[in-house]
């Protein structure tokens, strides 16, 4: 009876050679100077994406809840961990630049040059209270997934006790990252309003080290937390859990009179992905370099909802496909890639034309191929064989076994 | 015989249109009963009062020895209880195997970390077998259950009704849309089931609901019209006149 999840899933083993094959042959031209410092990145941040997509297929394809709010989970996780970014490497500067003066400087003059480093660019010296942690890694860590982990409980808690569904529950997520997005927007919400962070490469206690280097050890990084999340959410859709918040997503009505306690188990899925959704943008944001509330907006959520529906939902590999090939493609056409095409009495310029091809796109696999890119593999893969036991009916005129199909 | 469930002086109204009136109903374990009225009478309504999904406006519904009022608990918790619901339209997890379907009913701790953590055992892998034998389907297992006939489906939805374990089961319209073999069979199933538990069938069809030859409650209107055996309330004037006398 008890078989390995790999051995239920081959496509675990799959997906993990595959991800292996990539890290290595990227490894292999990045070394040798084939691919560029910056391209590295990209690929990163794509693993990176490809991981919150992961989380938003379990929430939405699994368990049928059309979260708008994931890539704003992913934005607080990239907060948390540019906060004791920024902090740390302002700490370094200002040391420098202090230990030229005749005394030495007192812990809170040094506090206080940090404040002004950080917040003059929206007129402020103090420290908020948000930012209690940023001075200790092991403080501050923590919260790249307690914080989204925490609002997820809690605003889980209250959409789901509602029992909002549907269309309605999309609106609620999406009003939430509205206003999440609104207030990291102010200069007053303490993380310097529009600027954002900045300065994220950089890394502490790593100077002599160049970004060729860190960009490697950040990609490596990132293939391992989307090997590690891709086990971990393969194993929690497969067996018992897997099967009831995939009823859940069919029949919620349905699982509730077979006494499970539906409210919970959405809390529980939506909550586990929030935390994932920060621990990627953790990993995304140092290689972006930079996060402002633009990252966070409602738009970017609606994006990871594409992606996964253009790679196909209900299947993990589906997810980590269309987050990788939209986010590609997308840059390679928003980055001048794309040649312009001449119609004559018009120019098709792609990075102006980019998202009405995406929107175009979205609307066709919805429509004409509703398993996405993913669903080609049930192609491939051999068609299971009904293994048709008796007859295809019980009356006497109904087929018999021998008349139907092998 | 003692009372497993006591539904008294119960009203429920919808916009002003009073669903059910003043319902009262008792049953032991183990019984059969067969509810029986015309469309509208409140049959399934009655059903959602006593599984939690509708709330009563008054009344008391008591259940087991220790007389516990189910008003106000959450449908899962009822569910938890020991009352099984087998809905008139077959509500199967069509995506998912007929194993997986009969799994997840089976009795056991529902709480997410422990569905989380769940192995299969050879226990439980043997209750399926037993079950799924039951309701003729024991070669249909690996199939997904979105591929069953129509009667299929109804056993399997009842198979997943067993595999719960309860010890109230509530079956609307059980032999809708199915073949007179599948409806003799169906009526074993229930009787069988009917040896240990309580079981309350809806149906509208009178042969099915004299071959399970059992105490038959009429409804009308949100009301008990008349109860006792099949015989006794087609003799019963009011019954002849609302129902069975068109």
């Amino acid at each position: 009876m008890r078989r390995s999840l790999v051995a239920t899933h081959p496509s675990v083993l799959w997906f993990l050679l595959a991800l292996a094959l990539v890290t290595l042959g990227v490894t292999g031209l990045a070394e040798a100077g084939l691919i560029s410092t910056s391209f590295v990145k990209t690929l990163g941040k794509t693993l990176c994406l490809a991981l919150v997509a992961v989380a938003m297929d379990v929430v939405w394809g699994y368990c049928g809840i059309l979260s708008l709010g994931h890539l704003a989970f992913f934005g607080i996780g990239g907060y948390a961990i540019g906060m004791w970014l920024m902090y740390v490497r302002t700490e370094e500067i200002v040391a420098v630049s202090l230990a030229a003066e005749a005394l030495p400087p007192t812990p809170q003059e040094i506090r206080d040059a940090i404040g002004t480093q950080i917040f003059g660019v929206v007129g402020s010296s103090d420290f908020p209270w948000i930012w209690s942690f940023a001075d200790r890694a092991w403080l501050q860590f923590p919260m790249i997934v307690i914080v989204p982990g925490l609002l997820a409980l809690v605003f889980g808690w209250l959409a789901f006790r509602s029992r909002v569904t549907g269309v309605y529950l999309s609106i609620l997520t999406q009003a939430m990252t509205l206003a999440l997005s609104l207030h990291l927007f102010q200069n007053d919400s303490g993380l310097r309003g529009n600027n954002g962070l900045s300065g994220l490469q950089n890394i502490p206690g790593l100077d002599g080290i160049g970004q060729d280097r860190i960009s490697i050890w950040f990609f490596w990084a990132s293939a391992a937390a989307l090997a590690a999340g891709y086990v971990f959410f393969a194993w929690i859709v497969s067996g018992r859990m897997g099967s009831v918040i995939r009823a859940i997503r069919d029949d919620e009505a349905r699982v509730r009179f077979l006494g499970y306690h539906v409210e919970s188990y959405k809390l529980f899925v939506f909550t586990v992905t929030a935390m994932v959704a920060g621990l990627a943008g953790a990993l995304y944001f140092p290689q972006a370099g930079i996060i402002n509330p633009a990252e966070v907006a409602p738009i970017a959520s609606v994006y990871l909802a594409v992606w996964v529906a253009i790679g196909g939902r209900g299947r993990l590999y589906g997810a980590v496909i269309g987050a990788v090939f939209v986010s590609l493609l997308s840059s390679w056409f928003t980055g001048g890639g794309a040649p312009s095409v001449s119609l004559g009495v018009y120019t098709i310029h792609w990075t102006e034309w980019w998202l009405v091809l995406l929107g175009l796109s979205f609307v066709a696999v919805t429509l004409f191929a509703p398993k996405g890119i993913g669903g080609l593999f049930d192609r491939i893969a051999p068609r299971p064989v009904a293994d048709r036991q008796g007859d295809y009916g019980p009356d006497a005129g109904a087929w018999r076994r021998e008349e139907g199909e092998p | 015989m003692t009372a497993l469930l006591e539904v008294s002086g119960v009203s429920v109204s919808f916009d002003g249109f009073r669903a059910i009136n003043n319902l009262s109903l008792t049953i032991a374990e183990p019984e059969l009963r067969a509810v029986i009225g015309p469309n509208g009478a409140g049959k399934t309504t009655f059903m959602d009062i006593i599984t939690g999904k509708t709330r009563p406006d008054s009344g008391r519904i008591l259940w087991g020895e220790k007389s516990v009022s189910l008003i106000g608990m959450s449908e899962s918790a009822i569910a938890r209880i020991g009352i099984g619901r087998k809905f008139q339209r077959p509500t199967v997890f069509q995506t998912q195997t007929v194993r997986d379907n009969l799994a997840m009913a089976l009795k056991g701790r529902r709480g997410p970390r422990e569905v989380l953590f769940h192995r299969a055992t050879a226990d439980e892998a043997a209750r399926i077998n037993a079950i799924s034998a039951e309701i003729g389907l024991a070669d249909s297992l690996p199939r997904i259950a979105g591929e069953l006939s129509h009667g299929q489906k109804q056993w399997l939805e009842i198979g997943m009704l067993l595999a719960q374990d309860p010890r109230l089961l509530l079956v609307d319209e059980p032999a809708a849309g199915m073949t007179p073999a599948e409806r003799a069979h169906t009526t074993d199933i229930l009787r069988r089931a009917a040896r240990t538990r309580a079981v309350i069938v809806v149906e509208h069809d009178m042969d099915f609901v004299r071959r399970l030859d059992c105490r038959v409650t009429v409804l009308h209107e949100g009301a008990v019209l008349a109860e006792g055996s099949l015989d006794h309330v087609t003799r019963n004037r009011d019954v002849i006149d609302v129902y069975l006398g068109r």
